[in-house]
């Protein structure tokens, strides 16, 4: 069999693969561990497939026959299809194991079916969505991923919060669907076909338009700033293991999106990469910036999702920028860049929702202040999520530096280009993304600090218990992967370089990644540190630290410490949420202090979506005010009815 | 990036594992000198350290093996650190394009850990240390990649010894103003990511108002030595920055590259003693302006660049 017909089968297998634990009864785990084995079969004949695809190299698209008389519809796998199909094949099939033991069907007897089916729908679609290779294809898998998110988003519909979350995300996904309606349509103006192919005019407004609907449209898929106002509520409602797909596979499907378009795109004017990678920029800053100022550990990681949803579109800018300047090395180091941290965003990110979800299956609650000292009781899922919370941060040995690393060469690639042009605009991303990476590591020592560390702040958190096999080996799995990427990240080059062929061509000719970026140095730098490491560990090993004596944390001679007088995580991040007060609108509530003796007080703050409440809402209530002076022509009256047709049969008939 | 591998690379490893606690040393002195009293031996710092390996650690009972690790992870970093850095003579050890990259993010690993060692404690102090230094590294972290940005424009090269070589003298007859803003606002770097006078004060007594010391302040014994060597090195790397950018010059000779060096770090160790002793420590509220203020002053030096050049 081709890989196409391969790929075909792996994402039919996996949209069927969840009627099993749908049909088999409520309470049926065997369901869905049967749904369950079936999708990773299905992951893996898809993972076969890309390698067939590696071996046998491009072969002819596959066209397949539509119900609509006289339009057929095909699939292809090139590289950029091949390098989104690995983190939708892994990250999916890790999520539906780890849901096994977090969210058992026997448990959730109204929702658990519901969960197994929609995951397992949402991942054949998305493996469906990134091998089509014609509009309507795509559109019909696009829809099937949202909408199936859509239900995964309203598992636990009894709470308020998750349908208001759910309404939110089903209207931001319509719009990026409209506008994925209109990029398609625009390109069958165009070229006469739904088939992916340059556009034969690129000039005009036709083809300016097609490129503005599939940025927009799909960047509010992937949660651009500021078009993310639906991901942090719905991110932070679904149930972990589907908060890791979407945020891990899903988003990145928005920007799949805008990098499939861009091949549309011969030629690309600088302004478009300027802007692309303005845009990344401010998603990144603010994403993070917002992050900081969360205490729900899973609204938290949603904000870095649009935090590294804009590193990835810097390098996408930047790429551009490149194209435009005719620099191989800028595009190659830039889609390269963008590209290997969509794989890396995938691995801990999802690393760290399935983390956040043993917390949540331990403990009970998602409120970073009521967690603490989790470190003694969940090691392995501690220890994972320490992994996860470095590589976030692009920090080194791990693999989010070394997507990092390649974007900043390219910026400051931009940086020693002798001339001054316009293009050198390009390189005000660099200190950006210095900022990002500082303000990420802030964060995730907060997160990290106040779950797991120190001394539990509640009850419950002091009776917390470790997660189940099921749930900690896909968690080693990605801690594994985000350390093979980080330590040996040569292994990734072969198929970063064919993915960049298939975006730019001859705009990068025949260079490779491995010779612009650094990759053997990150290596044997990775080795030097882990050598130092284990000497520092044996240093003090040998100076008796095992055998070293115990006492109480030294708290300046107070008499009385308690958990509570740990630092908070409003305390830690107070600073910083002043500093970009400007942007998150913190909401402060201050205790009255009333006379000599006060009573007990509260204090409250919280940040919360400013674009979401400061334009949307009022933008949207403003909208429904306007429409509703329409119903007073709604007046129920069949007489008025009739006098309307009258009207509009006079006007036409004098008009012509 | 192993072609230096010579003599040269075994004085540089020699000179960075032996100098830096020496730097200590001489702050000390100088500010003594300020405040007329004698002052401790030029070497305590060495004496502190030895004292400190023989001792026996103490470990608070909240803590897990992340606090025993971040003292490690510290000095890790700052010896990676110091070995992307170029010294007195050639080019540095571990040298490749984009190891100006690797320098900014090895120190915040190291960041990372102490301030995740920090909050390991539970105590207030160390969160509140742990909180400080999260904020200002984010304020001084843009702050160094401008000045770094601006030197890869001026001398045309991604690597530290490149950015810091001899390139950089063509640079200092062009774009002279240029650099000596990024001179100012490294400076400035420098003092707060070592937590010197006017960001913290090293020597105080009152916990609420430190910010280094406070989060290190339930470490004991080895480890805690081992977090002051770190802290040494980190200080003479940044001290190497600033002697490598105002003096980029290569004599040939490989002794008189060296002396020239070290009497530099020496002058950068009296300078920061003399901020020390002629000024008070800022309100912690106002630490913000100054970062952002040297933050403007990179701003500008790289429109400088970038018109000019």
């Amino acid at each position: 069999m081709t890989s196409h017909e391969l790929i075909l089968i792996s994402g039919l297998t996996a949209l069927a693969s969840g009627f099993p634990a749908a049909l088999l009864g409520k309470k049926a785990n065997a369901a869905q561990a049967l749904s369950t084995l079936i999708l990773v079969a299905a992951n893996g004949v898809g993972a076969y497939a890309i390698y067939r695809w590696w071996i046998d190299g491009p072969i002819a698209p596959l066209t397949l026959p539509s119900p609509i008389a006289g339009v057929s519809v095909s699939i292809a796998i090139d590289g950029i299809s091949a390098f989104f199909l690995v983190p939708i094949l892994l990250v999916t099939a890790l999520a539906s194991i780890y849901g096994l033991q977090y969210w058992k069907q026997s448990e959730h007897e109204d929702n658990g079916r519901g969960v197994s089916f929609f995951l397992n729908l949402m991942t054949g679609a998305m493996t469906l969505l990134v091998v089509a290779h014609d509009g309507l294809m795509f559109l019909a898998a696009w829809e099937t991923m949202a909408v199936s998110a859509l239900f995964l988003v309203a598992t636990e519909d009894h709470i308020a919060e998750t349908r208001k979350a759910a309404w939110l995300y089903i209207a931001a996904s319509h719009f990026a669907t409209l506008c994925a309606f209109g990029v398609f349509a625009l390109l069958f103006a165009i070229n006469g076909s739904w088939d992916f192919a340059t556009l034969k005019e690129t000039g005009t407004p036709m083809a300016v338009a097609l490129a503005a609907l599939a940025f927009f449209g799909f960047g509010t898929k992937a949660g651009i700033m500021p078009m993310h106002i639906w991901l942090p509520t719905a991110h932070a409602q679904a149930p972990s293991h589907v908060s890791a797909v979407m945020s891990g596979v899903m988003i990145k499907m928005g920007v799949y999106g805008i990098v499939r378009v861009c091949t549309f795109f011969p030629e690309v004017p600088l302004s478009w990469g300027l802007f692309v990678l303005a845009m990344g920029t401010i998603s990144a800053i603010l994403g993070v910036a917002f992050a900081v100022g969360q205490h729900d550990i899973k609204r938290l990681l949603a904000y870095h999702s649009i935090e590294n949803i804009g590193i990835i579109i810097m390098g996408l800018g930047l790429a551009l920028v490149g194209r435009a300047e005719h620099e191989p090395v800028w595009v190659l180091l830039g889609i390269c860049g963008g590209m290997l941290h969509v794989w890396n965003h995938a691995l801990f990110k999802s690393l760290l929702f399935f983390g956040a979800g043993s917390v949540i299956h331990g403990v009970g609650t998602r409120e970073i202040d009521l967690l603490g000292g989790l470190s003694k009781r969940m090691p392995a899922t501690a220890n994972c999520f320490l992994l996860g919370a470095v590589a976030i941060c692009g920090l080194p040995p791990l693999n989010g530096f070394v997507s990092e690393i390649m974007i900043y060469l390219g910026l400051f690639r931009v940086a020693t280009t002798p001339a001054a042009t316009a293009a050198s605009a390009a390189v005000f991303a660099a200190p950006g993304l210095a900022l990002v990476g500082a303000l990420a590591a802030a964060c995730f020592v907060k997160v990290y600090g106040m779950v797991f560390l120190g001394a539990p702040r509640s009850e419950q958190a002091a009776h917390g218990h470790e997660a189940g096999k099921a749930m900690i080996g896909p968690m080693l799995v990605l801690a594994g992967c985000c350390t093979l990427i980080g330590v040996a990240p040569i292994v990734v080059a072969p198929l970063l370089d064919r993915m960049a062929a298939a975006w730019g061509g001859q705009a990068i000719g025949e260079l490779t990644i491995a010779t612009a970026a650094p990759l053997a140095a990150i290596s044997i730098v990775a080795g030097i540190v882990l050598a130092l490491l284990l000497a520092g560990t044996g240093f003090l090993l040998l100076r008796g630290i095992r055998r070293a004596p115990s006492g109480l944390t030294w708290d300046c001679g107070y008499a009385a410490p308690s958990a509570r007088i740990q630092y908070s995580s409003s305390s830690f991040a107070e600073t910083l949420v002043k500093l970009f007060g400007w942007a998150l609108q913190p909401k402060v509530h201050l205790p009255k202090i009333e006379g000599l003796f006060p009573k007990d007080a509260d204090f409250e703050s919280h940040v919360e979506d400013t674009v979401l409440e400061k334009a949307v809402w009022p933008t949207t209530h403003a909208v429904t005010w306007l429409f509703s002076w329409g119903r007073y022509l709604q007046s129920g009256s069949l007489q008025a009815y009739l006098m309307y047709i009258l009207v509009v049969v006079v006007f036409l008939l004098l008009w012509r | 990036m192993f072609e230096h591998l010579s003599i040269h690379t075994l004085v540089h490893i020699v000179v960075a594992l032996i100098f830096p606690p020496f730097l200590l040393g001489v702050i000390n002195r100088v500010k003594a000198t300020f405040g007329g009293r004698r002052g401790q031996p030029l070497l305590q710092a060495y004496f502190d350290l030895r004292k400190l390996c023989s001792k026996e650690s103490v470990f608070s009972e909240t803590t897990t093996w992340v606090f025993r690790f971040g003292p490690v992870v510290g000095l890790t970093t700052a010896l990676v650190a110091a070995m992307i850095v170029p010294l007195g003579h050639a080019s540095a050890p571990l040298s490749f394009t984009g190891d100006l990259i690797l320098l900014a993010y090895v120190l915040g690993l190291g960041r990372f850990f102490t301030m995740a060692a920090a909050l390991d404690t539970g105590s207030a102090f160390c969160g509140m240390g742990s909180a400080r230094e999260a904020t200002y590294a984010c304020l001084g972290e843009p702050v160094m990649f401008l000045g770094l940005l601006v030197l890869a424009r001026v001398t045309g090269t991604l690597s530290m010894s490149g950015l810091l070589g001899t390139e950089l003298l063509a640079g200092w007859g062009g774009a002279a103003a240029a650099l000596i803003l990024i001179l100012v606002s490294w400076f400035v770097v420098l003092l707060v990511e070592n937590s010197r006078i006017p960001f913290d004060d090293p020597n105080t007594h009152l916990e609420l108002t430190m910010i280094h010391e406070v989060m290190v302040l339930d470490h004991s014994g080895p480890a805690f030595g081992l977090i002051l060597y770190g802290a040494a090195i980190k200080l003479f790397v940044f001290a190497a920055l600033i002697v490598r950018l105002a003096l980029p010059v290569q004599t040939g000779y490989a002794a008189a590259d060296w002396i020239i060096f070290l009497a530099g770090t020496v002058l950068v160790a009296i300078l920061i003693s003399v901020v020390e002793s002629v000024m008070a420590r800022l309100r912690l509220p106002s630490i913000p302006s100054l970062l952002v203020g040297a933050g403007m002053l990179s701003l500008l030096s790289m429109i400088l660049v970038l018109v000019k050049l």
